[in-house]
């Protein structure tokens, strides 16, 4: 038997570091391990000590391209914690908040990250040279996002305006109709990248997934829903960590996820979409008929039109929420300072993320729990590489490495909340 | 008002220890020069450098790097006329960052015609507020060099109101 090693130095257009190693032998893939180098328990250890009020300003630095996302579970866990729930036209600019970070983080990842490999180019920057015209309208897409971003968080990343019970400062009418006319050019550029996505090569790829997302009685899931799949579950975000289950694997610093007696499962845009067709908007649901989908996705490959799908759906319900929006009276509800437990699950662009806090009468944080959608993914992004790397044995060394790659990048993993770089290994045995 | 000819973004994370030397640079710039010169902290998110450095025609930016030179070493690029020595800006939390933003500015032809990169090298990137000594006085020695290139520029090129 022969053992042939590949290396490829770093993932590319993949946040953070880890490792990719692939056993084959006899042509066969016989291990698939993704492992991942930085110490799980990080900002958890970080946030103990801290007063619950300081938790959305830190929580935010996790992730750079998703700060909303955690600063929003981190609100929600402690709202759910101390009893109080934020409703009315602070909701609404929670989602409103949450639409502008799915426009930029889903923008960035189709354009800049993900579209490279569907149209064989190593990277955004050659694609640029070759389609400008494109690039472009994705960079103003992505803009948007930033915008409703900037309005309502303070700042573009790391917003500061978002607290416990609310904002600190809500915009005033006139400051969010002026978001109305580059909303609308954002929702024409979103349908172009729906077609434009609906138009790339796509390997013949299906698995029989777990689906695991929020679901709400009216609305495709952002912040709030039960956490269902398409395997029966449907449980109140209280029960989580009754059924979901972290453990930690040998060959990776962080922890695997997951459900109970069923196994791994996956989370993220082709979950949510699956799992919640019929709350998406009239708009939305014919683009996605228009792209050949049907209400169910199960080709990972695929995620870069559902991801387009959700940029529309967020600029159109961006507008909805602009259209009614009346300044409210208090920019936050008053909240209490006791001992106490709560958690939250709320839907980051990269799939649900759940926090959980315990907190003193002092309002000191004892203990946080942090469970990222790419933590959760971990397993079953080994388990598309054990069933798509055969397909492509075949190829020379560097194109298998970038066909991986091309594979994990499905996932938009946000490997960093992480810092460092992938290596791919493959052993030829 | 007229634009800004000329813009300075600090880029960091102060959560990150020496990561912050950046972020650092441009507080205290911003502190000298409150309403004459643009000075913006930034996470390093490169759309929004792109953004940010498109309408400006002399841009400054300031960031940590790891190259294995002394803690607390002052690289500078001068980033329009060239393109990137290998990466060592230390893109933490982000796939598109300071490096890719520059090239893809230049891909489509949108780079500043003057785009100066000052790289502070450091040492300890984990969690933690505050850099590390060294770093800190690369950060002042960065500051007093910029405070007089600013200066220099402001006395040659005032900005102008309308």
């Amino acid at each position: 038997m022969k053992t042939k090693t590949i290396r490829v130095d770093y993932l590319a257009r993949v946040e953070g570091e880890g490792g990719l190693f692939i056993k084959v032998r006899d042509n066969r893939v016989v291990d698939v391990k993704l492992r991942i180098f930085e110490p799980p328990r990080f900002f958890e250890a970080f946030l103990r000590g801290r007063n619950f009020a300081e938790v959305p300003d830190i929580t935010a630095r996790i992730c750079g391209i998703c700060p909303i996302a955690y600063q929003m579970s981190a609100v929600h866990a402690m709202e759910n914690a101390l009893g109080v729930k934020v409703n009315g036209q602070l909701r609404a600019l929670r989602r409103l908040m949450y639409c502008g970070e799915w426009i930029e983080s889903h923008t960035l990842h189709v354009y800049l990250l993900h579209a490279p490999d569907f149209l064989g180019y190593q990277d955004a920057i050659a694609m640029a040279r070759d389609h400008s015209g494109v690039v472009q309208r994705g960079l103003q897409l992505k803009k948007v996002g930033n915008e409703i971003v900037t309005l309502l968080g303070g700042r573009e990343i790391h917003p500061i305006n978002v607290r416990v019970g609310g904002f600190y400062k809500v915009p005033s009418r006139r400051e969010l109709e002026g978001l109305a006319e580059p909303l609308k050019r954002a929702r024409e550029a979103a349908l172009e990248t729906v077609r434009w996505t609906a138009t790339m090569p796509f390997p013949d790829c299906e698995q029989d997934y777990l689906f695991v997302a929020l679901r709400h009685p009216h609305e495709y899931p952002l912040n709030e829903g039960r956490i269902v799949s398409n395997r029966g579950l449907d449980i109140a975000v209280g029960e989580y960590e009754d059924h979901f289950l972290e453990e930690h694997v040998e060959h990776s610093n962080a922890l695997h996820s997951v459900l109970k007696l069923q196994g791994p499962y996956f989370v993220g845009p082709m979950a949510r979409y699956s799992l919640n067709f019929d709350r998406l908007s009239p708009l939305a649901q014919e683009a996605a008929r228009q792209a050949g989908l049907t209400p169910v996705c199960r080709n990972p490959f695929k995620s870069i039109i559902i991801r387009s799908l959700e940029i529309l759906y967020a600029c159109d319900e961006a507008l909805h929420i602009i259209a009614q929006y009346e300044p409210p009276e208090q920019t936050a509800i008053p909240t209490p300072v006791m001992a106490t437990t709560g958690c939250a699950c709320t839907e980051a662009p990269r799939g649900s993320l759940y926090h959980r806090y315990r907190i003193s009468d002092q309002g000191t944080v004892l203990d946080a729990k942090i469970v990222p959608p790419t933590s959760q993914n971990q397993r079953v992004i080994e388990q598309d590489l054990s069933q798509f790397v055969p397909k492509f044995l075949t190829l020379p060394e560097q194109e298998l490495g970038w066909r991986c790659e091309q594979a994990v990048r499905n996932y938009d993993p946000c490997i960093s909340c992480a810092t460092h770089f992938l290596k791919l290994h493959v052993d030829r045995g | 008002m007229q634009k800004s000819k000329m813009i300075v973004i600090g880029i960091g994370n102060p959560y990150r220890s020496d990561d912050a030397a950046g972020l650092l640079v441009a507080r205290r710039l911003k502190e000298q020069f409150i309403s004459a010169c643009e000075v913006h902290e930034q996470a390093g998110e490169g759309v929004a450098l792109m953004e940010l450095w498109k309408e400006a025609q002399r841009v400054v930016v300031i960031d940590a790097v790891q190259s294995g030179a002394a803690p607390g070493t002052i690289h500078r690029f001068q980033a329009n006329l060239h393109p990137f020595p290998a990466p060592i800006f230390r893109d933490s939390t982000h796939a598109f960052g300071l490096i890719e933003a520059v090239e893809l500015s230049r891909a489509l032809n949108q780079l500043p015609s003057d785009l100066v990169i000052y790289g502070i090298e450091g040492e300890h990137f984990g969690a933690g507020t505050g850099p590390s000594p060294a770093v800190l006085n690369g950060v002042n020695d960065l500051v007093r060099d910029l405070h007089q290139e600013i200066n220099q520029f402001l006395v040659s090129d005032p900005p102008v109101s309308e």
